[in-house]
């Protein structure tokens, strides 16, 4: 019962709402939670299918946290789904004591992270919710490119002991993979090879990445290597370091803080195991505004071509000799 | 049950639902310790708190000894456990909400066999298993790990419901200490909220309220009222007991169990309770004895050991008492 790959854009939160009931088919002890966006968060889905097995705790956020850890320690998977900005903000000390430091198997389902929600505004813009969960020991983070990644990222997660925070997003985003992928192996993979500037992007900017990497040829003849991050930490340093030995430069994009999330996951690779001039896409010293979700992504440069212009700052600071890289431990 | 790889290995494990109490836990609930016994087990676990804070020089004694009748009525009569079996799927559940009453429940564990009692001496000591708050991860017999208030009234709820998603709610209680810290605390009341809601049958919560807290009384810091009202309001079975009476403790815990709502239990202590330098005074919330202050102590629990011992000697109470003190 597999679902088909989805083809015309859609969010990733419903790629996280359809794998969660097949989840709930699959294995009799998934249970899930939502704090009064079930809707929203598309657990509504599994709820549906197995009332006696979700959870609403209405508008309390910590609350669904705690329970989930007390469900966890006594042998279920709980998937807890709310927005990022509540999951990894309002409830960050319930997910760190009771999720992460007790190393249990539960799936915190973020939807709506990033400013690309749109007209609830700052208040619920949530982006740095990545560097959060990123400076969190023990917890693995997940941020799928589109619909058919999320799809696999959300039953692959079953399949996984660690601590997880998954990051999806509100408006429908196109389509980069055509086929649900088989899995998120390491969880950074290059989407289309080339030699002169890598192009590392995750979740909602890796579409625009390909559609920067496009332009860069045919305007520039550059040849951009474009790299979907869906895993920022652990984050796979091999294909990173790979990427960054040929091209000698890269530009990373996020729809997050440039502070604490992929940007600073490459740099900080970078820095100790092959130094070379990264410039990041995301968002400044700045919280996010009310606007339709694309018109809050073109206000902050969260676009192809803000990812294009500042590929073409950084070409001009590429180093002239490179090394190879020093391929020292996986970065966490 | 041993080291911490072992736990991990079997929490992901779905547990196979079996109500039966296994056969050594057949045998234990024959004998059921008298108040009189459950007194001096108290008096054991005191003991035993303020040796270890003596050696940690870290720790909070006074919130340890206010919980201890409740902590010894739970462990040595009203809990359903083994030792030999601590995963047991059946057995009931004790969390201690007000986790920085840890020695308290270290104490307790180690009486039971958890882990040697010499590794109490280990508390809050680099490399050591016992956390300043409690580590499910590190010590066994910890459900889940607490410390940071208001959380584990929530755990608890998530227990339960995942007792009862196995059919074990009606074999299984679930017993959470709380600190008046932890009425303070916004999430306790969304959990007492929740677990009205959700029906939970199997919850008991037991709120230590011994009116001190670390920078002052409740009730100049942030005054909690009565808060077997509140939760009364909430939907809950509430009443309110003297928290150092053993013969209410019992018959308050063992009552809730019979009526499968969400029961809450005000035992109203003392903290520092049983060493008379220390019982009911401000100054002493996280801050560890001295020696001098612990050779009093000692003193006096030893002296009040000698003498319960004696008299259930005197009374001729089965095969004496136990315990190593």
């Amino acid at each position: 019962m597999a679902a088909e790959a989805k083809t015309e854009p859609i969010a990733t939160r419903h790629a996280y709402g359809d794998a969660l009931a097949e989840l709930g088919e699959l294995h009799e002890d998934v249970v899930a939670l939502d704090a009064d966006l079930a809707v929203s968060t598309q657990s509504i889905k599994f709820g549906k299918r197995f009332p006696e097995r979700f959870f609403n705790v209405g508008a309390a956020e910590a609350n669904m946290m705690s329970i989930a850890c007390g469900l966890a320690a006594t042998g279920k998977v709980p998937y807890c789904s709310t927005f990022a900005i509540f999951a990894a903000g309002r409830a960050y000390d319930q997910v760190r004591l009771g999720i992460a430091h007790n190393e249990l198997k539960i799936r915190v389902g973020a939807s709506h992270g990033g400013v690309s929600l749109g007209e609830d505004g700052a208040s619920h813009q949530m982006i740095e919710d990545i560097a959060l969960m990123r400076a969190m020991p023990r917890m693995t983070v997940v941020v799928p490119a589109d619909y058919n990644q999320a799809y696999r990222a959300t039953l692959e997660s079953y399949e996984r002991e660690e601590p997880m925070y998954m990051r999806f997003g509100r408006p429908a985003t196109p389509i980069v993979y055509e086929d649900i992928p088989e899995s998120l192996g390491g969880g950074v993979e290059v989407l289309r090879e080339g030699k002169d500037i890598s192009l590392i992007a995750t979740g909602h900017m890796v579409w625009r990445a390909m559609e920067a990497a496009e332009s860069l040829e045919h305007e520039d003849g550059v040849e951009a290597e474009v790299l979907n991050v869906s895993i920022i930490k652990p984050v796979h340093s091999e294909t990173i370091l790979e990427s960054l030995s040929k091209t000698g430069v890269a530009v990373t994009a996020e729809e997050h803080r440039v502070v604490g999330g992929l940007a600073d996951a490459v740099r900080q690779l970078a820095a100790e195991q092959h130094p070379v001039p990264i410039f990041a896409v995301g968002m400044g010293d700045e919280f996010g505004l009310s606007g339709t979700g694309e018109a809050c992504m073109e206000h902050f440069g969260l676009t192809a071509r803000g990812i294009a212009d500042r590929a073409r700052e950084a070409l001009v600071l590429k180093p002239i000799v490179s090394r190879p890289p020093l391929f020292g431990p996986e970065w966490t | 049950m041993g080291s911490a790889a072992s736990l991990a290995d079997v929490r992901h494990l779905r547990p196979v639902p079996d109500s039966k109490p296994p056969p050594k836990l057949a045998e234990r609930a024959e004998a059921k310790p008298s108040i009189a016994e459950l007194e001096r087990w108290a008096t054991v676990l005191r003991l035993d708190c303020v040796r270890m804070l003596a050696v940690a020089k870290s720790g909070h004694l006074d919130s340890s000894l206010s919980a201890a009748d409740v902590v010894a009525a739970l462990y040595y009569r009203v809990l359903r456990h083994d030792t030999e079996s601590p995963e047991w799927p059946a057995r009931d559940r004790f969390v201690l909400c007000k986790g920085h009453a840890a020695p308290i429940q270290y104490a307790a564990l180690a009486q039971h066999g958890y882990f040697p009692l010499e590794d109490l001496m280990g508390l809050r000591q680099i490399g050591a298993q016992l956390q300043g708050h409690p580590d499910m991860r590190r010590t066994p017999g910890v459900e889940v790990s607490t410390g940071s208030l208001g959380q584990g009234l929530s755990m608890c709820v998530g227990i339960c419901l995942a007792l009862r998603l196995d059919g074990l709610d009606d074999a299984a209680q679930v017993f959470g200490l709380l600190s008046d810290g932890d009425c303070q605390e916004g999430q306790t009341w969304e959990a007492a909220t929740a677990a009205v809601h959700f029906g939970v049958n199997n919850l008991t919560a037991i709120v230590d309220y011994n009116h001190l807290q670390t920078d002052g009384t409740t009730e100049d810091v942030m005054d909690i009222g009565d808060v077997r009202a509140k939760f009364e309001a909430f939907g809950w079975d509430a009443i309110e007991i003297d928290g150092h009476d053993m013969q209410q403790v019992i018959e308050a815990l063992e009552r809730s169990r019979t009526l499968r709502r969400p029961a809450a239990i005000v035992a109203q202590t003392k903290k520092g309770k049983g060493v008379s330098s220390m019982e009911d005074r401000f100054g002493f919330h996280g801050k560890p004895p001295s020696p001098e202050q612990a050779a009093e102590a000692l003193e006096e629990l030893t002296a009040r050991l000698d003498q319960q011992t004696k008299a259930l000697q005197e009374a001729g109470s089965g095969d004496g008492p136990g315990g190593q003190a």
